[in-house]
């Protein structure tokens, strides 16, 4: 692993050798690190760079400061080395900043010149509210990867939910919990739970008991209606517990109608969730220092297998064959050219469309396809650090606000997480809270995220304070107090297979199963006769391994590092 | 999901321990130390030979060694736990040792082993008996038990060595019922912890802590608690365990109390006699059997009690003559029963002719009287009653012997009024009025309330059950407060649908439906007027005898014994009988019919060895003599328990000719009876040995299946 002194003299970098790759990855979010590990461990030779100077891209964590300037700085556009090889056509790589809409407030002085003494104290995720389910494909594949040996894990203490004028509940997830749940009447304590057991039925093979065909494929919300569970248990199992996002009721705004068979292998998952490692009780894990440290622990994983990585290194240009159209390399900033059979490209990178159908071939036309992008809506994120915690006693703890419990027009459900430092990611006392919701356009994205906040804590006043919904808290509790916030917004492009391929942006999910599916199955496109991380790559070879920890890997479970 | 069961062994653990055990052996088998297996073996005679054997080799720190090595190894070795209890006194006997290294060092072992299996017995108990020794720290113990308790928290022995140390900490009740709450909390199907919390809160709430009084408010939290567990996951039943504790701890009367009498207050009995009333010819009620001149005077309390004599039971009457002595009618000749007999002694008093001598007692009007687990009798009570002596009207009883009792349909008449029993069902018959009953019904009505709810949602067995418990406790506890309606029916019902539910447990509900049915039967005056009819002797004359038949009842188990102390004439044929328990308190009874039942055994029969006015006895057409192995028997006691005074000699001289000496049930039973009739055909045991046997112990017998005896 090698890393420029002087980013910005990029010519005077030393060369990389050799030049012909496998395979070059540009960006180190999540699924560029998964892939290139992926690559490496079935022996591809993979070049993995990355224009920033921290791994992770839209999954790092980042210290406070650097998570500013990289959210307010304008995209750096590469100089364009001359140079090359004429054989070849250059098409410009165009950067589109990921986040956009940017808004970050302080809550005034005294909070502002605290976080820039303890600014190196944070490590905020880009990608956030981001958690894992302890059974869950991010969980399995780090584990079947081995790159869970450079993690460590602690549970999600609480799971709530925001019930419009009730404020937080915890979610009933499991026989312990619907037990101690002060809020849930006998008789509904009594209907949740034989939906959980008719669940479990249906999953355990041993069991005749099976949920119809029929009723698999019909909406899991009619399915729960036929159940006659009441609205306040169906509520709780598909936002708090599927976690979807738009209302299910609402057949006009709902675009991710869940069908009862997806509904139970998330009501699966969940409960498989919730009590697989001993030391965390809830169903969600968080990695100690910060999701980025996901992406990281692939690179790892990726660099013990040969992969090489070079940071702050971005990439001008592609090399397109003249005739062919074909893609046969890249050209870095520092002005050298490496080739490559395939390229993974970060979403953020684009080639310009081509204003005229001047020159009508194939290159034109390959890349036209490639500056097209399928974008599906976008995220709002928001976060805030706050000085004590939305409820007493509990450190960390994830919140879902199901469709119309802030206010009647909200059609998603908005997720938070909040961190606090017994997770290495923010200085003792304070607390890391991050919302995120899908939404049609950046305003009605704000609107909800800054409704959800708002109900549990006090905003900094902004100058162009819009009329947010109020939410009216009965609780005489005084809600904890901003003293940062920021906002911005994410497009939402899925991966695409093509001569080039890109991967996707961070969804609006809490987990990484959705990013790490398309991940495997653009892995499979790419190298279809290879298998997504051998089994057989899980004992290391001793001289590659530079903290080889030597445990004895007997149990599934215990490739996962916990601290109680 | 129900505990964790111990487990055997993977096969590779297992071969690892093997081969260790083997190794062990094949060192003590070369070394010099075979003492140690000599010493181990308690079988052996070297326990008592250890003056050939020098003592301090018994227990050398080799041996000692070994015997650790061994525990470890395999903690179900209790011989070795004993050896080393053994050893540990011996090496305290030298006065130089250090009592607190040694057991510091005997827990270290014990723990050791413990982890190996935490579910051995052996283990377990060598721990608290270093820690009752007083010389080690307990300190540990809880972070011990927490770390154990957290691998498995439903080990009952970890629970009870957490009472144990608990107790010896002297820790707060308060607190360790707090920690129940956790450990419930993280999962309630935990039957140890649930009845840790019981033990723990009847403390609590009998020494009325702060915080735990008053009892009503606790109680009421509680059962808030546990319907969480239960309406959660109904299928459970560990919550319902617990639930059943409160319903106990809500409708229980811990003061003894009197239920009922014969005679009962307010009654008058009428005597018949006939020459001056002297000797034989006693009369009670229209009856004719009592020939002892004696005139029973029983009390039925809700619960056993002890301390029934003269001074705490106060008798005035004419009628008495001389001190009485109150006998416990208990099959286990304890000196605490619930129902207690007197006799008064008739037979040598001048009786005036139509006159009325009254009866007056007085009972816990001094304190004496007290349950078993010491609660003083609640409410002093007074029964008084009347009796009334008349000229027999009849012919005189001179041939009675020669008349057989039959039981045929044609026998009996039904009684269209019954004067008599206006006197059985007295007004007042619980003169009794609870503390605290208005809360004790509320609750029960709540959760009867709430246990419906449940029903409706979900259909589950121990649900039903339950709410016809309470179902059952709410009747209870309204028949002594109002004349609400009466639940019966349903709970009859409940019984009758959990028999087809849970075929496993139909035995169970069919004991408690035959309770409940009894109960119904006897519960008033008109409830019972149909099981009442008179009876005609086989010469279809009305012998004037009252006879309760209740037949074909498909009973299989007899309650409601208290309402029924009057009965002299018993008609209990087809049912399901298997026991008559409680039937020892119809004093009156003299005539019996059990056939076409499911005894199984003569010691089944027990309790009538009790009944003194029994004459007539019908068990023909049941199982006795049908099971090789009667079940029965290890709960009753038999002659070998010593229990029982059993005439040997009587026995040897009877049986000596016939070669029966496994009829010593029958003798038991029939020894003590004066029976003039008996039937017993039908039973496998009933051979022609058996009836010459049954001649020779009962001498009072006229008639023995149908055939009148020369």
């Amino acid at each position: 692993m090698t890393e420029p002194q002087d980013p910005f003299s990029f010519s005077s970098y030393p060369p990389i050798d050799p030049i012909n790759f496998d395979l070059i990855v540009i960006g180190t979010a999540l699924s560029e690190s998964v892939i290139a590990a992926a690559a490496s461990a079935v022996g591809k030779t993979v070049l993995h760079l990355d224009p920033n100077s921290f791994y992770g891209s839209h999954f790092a964590s980042l210290s406070l400061h650097d998570l500013t300037s990289y959210l307010t700085s304008p995209h750096h556009p590469p100089r364009a080395a001359s140079g090359g090889d004429s054989d070849y056509f250059g098409v410009d790589l165009v950067h589109q900043h990921p986040c956009s809409d940017v808004e970050i407030a302080f809550c005034d002085d005294e909070s502002e010149s605290f976080l820039r003494e303890n600014s190196r104290k944070f490590n905020i995720d880009l990608g956030g509210p981001r958690a894992l389910f302890s059974a869950d494909k991010a969980i399995n594949l780090l584990m079947k990867s081995g790159a869970s040996q450079y993690m460590e894990f602690k549970g999600i203490d609480e799971s709530f939910v925001y019930e419009a004028n009730e404020g937080l509940a915890n979610v009933p997830d499991s026989r312990g919990a619907i037990f101690r749940d002060k809020k849930l009447s006998l008789k509904e304590k009594n209907q949740l739970m034989r939906f959980f057991k008719l669940v479990l039925k249906h999953l355990d093979d041993t069991q005749e008991e099976k949920i119809s065909e029929e009723d698999l494929e019909i909406p899991f919300v009619s399915f729960l209606e036929k159940m006659k569970l009441p609205p306040k248990i169906k509520s709780i199992l598909l936002y708090a517990i599927a976690m979807v996002d738009y209302d299910q009721d609402n057949n006009e705004v709902c675009k991710d109608l869940l069908k009862t068979k997806d509904g139970i292998d998330c009501l699966a998952q969940y409960s498989s969730s919730v009590g697989r490692f001993p030391n965390a009780p809830g169903a969600l894990l968080y990695p100690i220092y910060g999701e980025g440290e996901l992406p990281q622990a692939f690179c790892r994983r990726a660099a013990v297998k040969g992969c090489i990585y070079v940071l702050r290194m971005p990439v001008i240009s592609l090399l397109m064959e003249k005739v062919t159209g074909l893609y046969k390399g890249v050209r870095l900033a520092s002005g050298q050219d490496l080739y490559s059979n395939q390229l993974i490209l970060d979403p953020s990178f684009t080639v310009p469309s081509l204003p005229s159908l001047s020159r009508r071939d194939v290159l034109t036309e390959r890349l036209q396809m490639l500056s097209q992008r399928d974008i599906k809506g976008m995220v709002a994120r928001g976060i805030c650090i706050t000085k004590s915690s939305i409820k007493p006693d509990v450190s960390n703890c994830s919140v879902v606000y199901p469709p119309r419990s802030l206010y009647p027009e909200q059609v998603t459900s908005i997720k938070a997480l909040q961190i606090g430092s017994n997770l290495a990611v923010c200085p003792a006392g304070t607390f890391i809270l991050y919302f995120s919701t899908l939404c049609n356009d950046a305003d009605e994205g704000k609107k909800l995220l800054k409704a959800a906040m708002n109900a549990l804590l006090t905003l900094p006043v902004s100058e162009n304070s819009e009329s947010i919904p109020s939410v009216q808290s009965d609780s005489a509790d005084i809600k904890p107090i901003v003293i940062w916030n920021a906002f911005y917004i994410q497009k939402l492009i899925t991966s695409k297979f093509e001569f080039i391929s890109s991967t996707p942006t961070p969804d609006g999910n809490l987990n990484y199963n959705d990013l790490l599916d398309a991940t495997e199955k653009l892995f499979g496109q790419m190298y279809p006769n290879e298998e997504f991380f051998p089994k057989a790559t899980s004992p290391e070879d001793p001289k590659d391994e530079d903290e080889d920890e030597d445990e004895d890997d007997d149990g599934e479970d215990s490739g996962i590092t916990l601290e109680s | 999901m129900h505990g964790r069961p111990r487990k055997a062994l993977k096969p590779e653990d297992e071969a690892a321990s093997s081969a260790k055990a083997e190794k062990l052996q094949q060192h003590v088998a070369s070394s010099s130390f075979n003492s140690l297996f000599l010493s181990l073996s308690f079988s052996s005679p070297s326990i008592n030979s250890n003056r050939a054997n020098p003592v301090g080799c018994r227990y050398s720190k080799e041996a000692l060694d070994l015997s650790a090595k061994l525990l470890e190894i395999n903690p179900e070795c209790y011989t070795a736990w004993n050896y080393r209890k053994l050893a540990v006194q011996h090496i305290l006997s030298n006065s130089d040792s250090d009592p607190q290294s040694i057991f510091s060092d005997e827990l270290k072992l014990v723990e050791n082993a413990l982890r190996k299996n935490f579910k051995s017995y052996g283990a377990w108990h060598h721990r608290k008996w270093v820690l009752s020794k007083g010389h080690s720290s307990i300190d540990k113990e809880m972070r011990l038990l927490n770390d154990f308790q957290k691998e498995d928290p439903r080990n009952f022995h970890a629970w009870n060595h957490r009472r144990f140390v608990a107790g010896l900490m002297e820790r707060s009740e308060e607190d360790e019922l707090k920690y129940t709450e956790k450990v419930i909390g993280a999962n309630f199907s935990n039957y140890s912890a649930w009845h840790n919390r019981s033990v723990l809160l009847s403390n609590l709430l009998k020494r009325e802590a702060e915080g735990y009084f008053p009892k009503e408010k606790v109680l009421e939290e509680e059962f808030q608690h546990v319907h969480n567990a239960i309406f959660t996951d109904p299928d459970d039943q560990s919550g319902w365990f617990y639930h059943l504790w409160l319903i106990d701890q809500t409708v229980k009367n811990e003061a003894p109390l009197l239920v009922s009498s014969w005679p009962s207050h307010g009654s008058s009995i009428t005597i018949i006699g006939d020459n001056g009333l002297r000797g034989c010819g006693l009369s009670l009620l229209n009856g004719t059997q009592s020939d002892s001149g004696t005139l029973p005077i029983i009390l039925y309390f809700n619960q056993a009690v002890k301390g029934i004599n003269s001074s705490t039971v106060a008798i005035e009457s004419e009628l008495l003559t001389k001190e009485l002595v109150w006998k416990p009618l208990a099959m286990n000749n304890s000196s605490t029963a619930q129902v207690w007999v007197v006799y008064l002694d008739l037979g040598n008093m001048e009786l005036q002719q139509s006159k009325t001598y009254s009866v007056e007692i007085n009972i816990g009007h001094s304190s004496g009287i007290l349950s078993s687990n010491g609660n003083h009798y609640g409410d002093p009570s007074q029964i008084s009653f009347e009796v009334f002596v008349q000229t027999a009207n009849t012919e005189p009883t001179e041939g009675q012997g020669g008349k057989r009792t039959t039981w045929n349909d044609t026998n009996f008449q039904k009684i269209d009024h019954f004067q008599e029993l206006d006197s059985i069902f007295t007004a007042d018959q619980n003169h009794h009025i609870p503390k605290s009953l208005d809360w004790c019904t509320e609750e029960i009505v709540k959760e009867i309330t709430n246990f419906r709810d449940l029903l409706s949602e979900y259909d589950c067995k121990i649900g039903k059950l339950t709410l016809a418990r309470l179902l059952t406790a709410l009747d209870m506890l309204s028949s002594q407060h109002d004349g609400r309606k009466s639940n019966t029916e349903e709970v009859l019902q409940l019984y009758t649908d959990l028999m087809k539910l849970d075929p496993t447990h139909s035995l169970y509900y069919k004991d408690e439906r035959s309770l409940i049915s009894l109960k119904q039967i006897t519960s008033t005056r008109d409830s019972l007027l149909p099981y009442c009819h008179y009876h005609k002797d086989a010469t279809e004359t009305f012998t004037g005898h009252v006879c309760l038949r209740l037949q074909n009842l498909s009973l299989s188990r007899m309650g409601s014994i208290e309402n029924l102390l009057w009965v002299q004439m018993l008609d209990l044929s087809h049912n399901e009988l298997q026991s008559i328990e409680g039937l020892e308190a119809m004093q009156l009874l003299s005539c019996l019919n059990l056939s076409h039942n499911k005894f199984g055994s003569f010691t089944a029969l027990g309790p009538l060895r009790l009944l003194k006015s029994l004459k007539v006895l019908n068990i023909s057409y049941n199982e006795l003599g049908s099971h090789s192995i009667d079940t029965t028997r290890y709960l009753c006691s038999s002659p070998v328990a010593h229990t029982e005074e059993f005439a040997w000699d009587r026995f040897e001289t009877l049986t000596g000719s016939v070669n029966a000496t496994n009829f010593w049930e029958a003798f038991l039973l029939f020894g003590s009876l004066a029976l003039t009739e008996l039937n017993i055909s039908g039973n496998a045991v009933a051979d022609e040995n058996f009836r010459s046997f049954l001649v020779k112990v009962l001498p009072t017998l006229k008639w023995l299946d149908d055939e009148e005896l020369s």
